[in-house]
């Protein structure tokens, strides 16, 4: 008798305890919805006023006369990614291939701790470094080779610094990529007579191909939310740069500058939370879209 | 190629000398052992310890309130749902989206969820800013562990008359190496970001005593103190920078440690 109500009791546990589980789950995948809509929530009263587009394109910010204009920040943002992506990503495609396909195990065996190490490197610190080293590299010695003045505070310096932070990242997706081809095709093309680099640039690269986009939109979609360290060393003046030494506002760095003051003046708040949502929502589409694609690519070749 | 991999690692290490060669000559005992002393942007003297302490309070309570959240959620998809399952795959694949959201984001998020419950920027508020950003980290560690479980295991404890949430146990003890590679690396995360904070745990030169008071962490102390003309309230700045890389640098060291010795302990 006793022993069939000790099974009840484990029966209503594991019962109990399952759906618990379960219930956490599916809170947990309303997450993203609920960030979504909280932030929504709070920008509607700047998107009655007025139209999503003429917030993009507007070009004037002064909250203290109600003038909201995105695009200054947009650009800037763009234009910080778009370097770090021209300096990492060569970087990152040329390492990636050589410890992939190349490297003897020791220097993979030396090289990846470090990967991890600058990965977890915390923006703070990239920010000194930049303050501390890339800022006054270009404002003394790269800049007046091109131009008359440059406080150093720069798109190239946040370009700079962003770069270095998401090579980690990169070129450990990269590494996964590669890692995850069929052996099977490099020994194809190289018991038909290619050399080992023909090999990489014929099969290996092009065979990874959508992986290897995919990698770069994680990338982008990280280096467009990053904030305090391109906050720190990008200068923070909110009109279009006409040149990479001229200073930028990145979208991130302009929510982190202003809370402070966000709530005396009105539609302050909700600007800047249109702009939380902005972020969110292309990082959320990059991200998807990415992920999927890995995730296509991992079922595909492991066969 | 090997140029590409030797700018990468060279970089890194010119990181670390800048950080150094700036942050070692603040360096003092005071430092790291006292409390600044009048306003932090002008007062001269004191240390770091109230961004320190206040650091530890944040990665302790999310720490533990993300693990609440996430091995629930890991042992789920892993023990009660069958391996091709629909919902375990979106799961997986919407933390590894939440895992992309910046900071940012997530601290902007969670002071709309403050002003909502009209509290004031807090311990409390830090630590489920922080919880949000890390368990995206633990949850997609610690399922990578988990999943590797060999499936003999759960068969050879369900044979023994085991309900389901009985294996638990077994597979706990089993990733308990994996769980604190996890750990480390969401603490490596959750010490280090400033932007999350940055809205929700606010400034103070003083430890918090309660939930409800505001706090400093070592981010948060490095980027305001960092614009400060005076010098030593500068120096405190790359001191707090020197201590977070260490301590980042030291995290990753243990990480790798950890999973190595649990990798050599497969069945």
């Amino acid at each position: 008798m006793d022993r069939i109500k000790y099974n009840k009791y484990r029966q209503f546990k594991e019962f109990a305890i399952r759906n618990m589980m379960l219930v956490l789950t599916i809170i947990s995948l309303t997450f993203a919805v609920i960030i979504g809509i909280s932030l929504y929530y709070k920008s509607v009263p700047i998107l009655d006023q007025q139209s999503l587009w003429s917030l993009l394109s507007g070009r004037s910010w002064k909250p203290l006369k109600g003038e909201f204009g995105f695009f200054p920040f947009i650009m800037g943002t763009l234009w910080v990614t778009l370097i770090a992506i021209i300096i990492s990503l060569p970087l990152c495609l040329l390492s990636g291939i050589y410890l992939s396909e190349f490297a003897h195990p020791y220097i993979k065996k030396m090289v990846y701790p470090m990967i991890d190490v600058l990965a977890g490197i915390p923006p703070v610190v990239y920010g000194v470094w930049g303050i501390l080293a890339v800022v006054p590299f270009i404002s003394d010695k790269l800049a007046p080779h091109f131009v008359e003045y440059s406080t150093g505070y720069s798109v190239l310096a946040g370009g700079i610094v962003l770069a270095i932070m998401i090579i980690p990242l990169m070129i450990s997706v990269f590494i996964e990529i590669f890692g995850a081809l069929p052996g099977g095709l490099r020994e194809a093309s190289l018991s038909l007579g290619a050399t080992q680099w023909q090999t990489v640039k014929k099969v290996v690269v092009r065979k990874s191909f959508s992986g290897l986009a995919a990698a770069v939109v994680l990338a982008i979609s990280r280096a467009f939310g990053e904030t305090i360290a391109v906050l720190m060393v990008c200068g923070n003046v909110a009109e279009v740069p006409k040149s990479v030494f001229d200073p930028a506002y990145p979208l991130p760095a302009l929510i982190a500058n202003n809370y402070g003051e966000m709530m005396s003046v009105p539609m302050y708040d909700a600007a800047l939370m249109l702009s939380a949502l902005l972020l969110f929502v292309i990082i959320l589409a990059f991200n998807a879209i990415s992920r999927l694609v890995l995730i296509r690519i991992e079922r595909n070749f492991a066969l | 190629m090997i140029a590409a991999t030797l700018a990468i690692v060279v970089s890194l290490f010119l990181i670390f000398v800048a950080v150094v060669r700036r942050g070692l000559p603040a360096m003092s005992w005071d430092m790291v052992s006292k409390i600044p002393g009048g306003g932090f942007y002008i007062g001269k003297e004191g240390g770091l310890l109230n961004a320190i302490v206040g650091s530890l309070y944040i990665v302790i309570g999310s720490i533990t309130l993300g693990l609440c959240f996430s091995l629930p959620i890991v042992l789920y998809i892993n023990l009660y749902l069958p391996e091709k399952s629909r919902l375990a795959q979106f799961t997986r694949l919407s933390f590894d989206v939440l895992f992309g959201i910046p900071s940012i984001v997530y601290g902007a998020f969670g002071f709309t969820i403050m002003v909502y419950l009209g509290l004031r920027s807090s311990l409390l508020a830090g630590i489920l800013t922080v919880t949000m950003l890390i368990i995206p980290i633990l949850i997609r560690s610690i399922d990578e562990v988990v999943r590797r479980v060999p499936k003999e295991m759960k068969d050879a404890a369900l044979s023994l008359g085991a309900t389901r949430s009985e294996i638990i146990k077994v597979i706990l003890r089993q990733v308990a190496p994996g769980i604190i590679t996890a750990v480390l690396l969401a603490v490596g995360r959750g010490i280090g970001d400033a932007a999350s904070v940055l809205f929700t745990a606010g400034y103070t030169d003083g430890i918090p005593t309660s939930l409800s008071q505001p706090l400093a962490t070592l981010p948060l102390a490095i980027f305001f103190q960092l614009s400060s003309p005076i010098a030593e309230v500068q120096d405190r700045a790359y001191a707090a920078a020197l201590i977070l890389t260490f301590i980042v640098l030291i995290l990753s060291l243990a990480g790798r440690y950890y999973s190595r010795k649990y990798s050599k302990n497969k069945i």
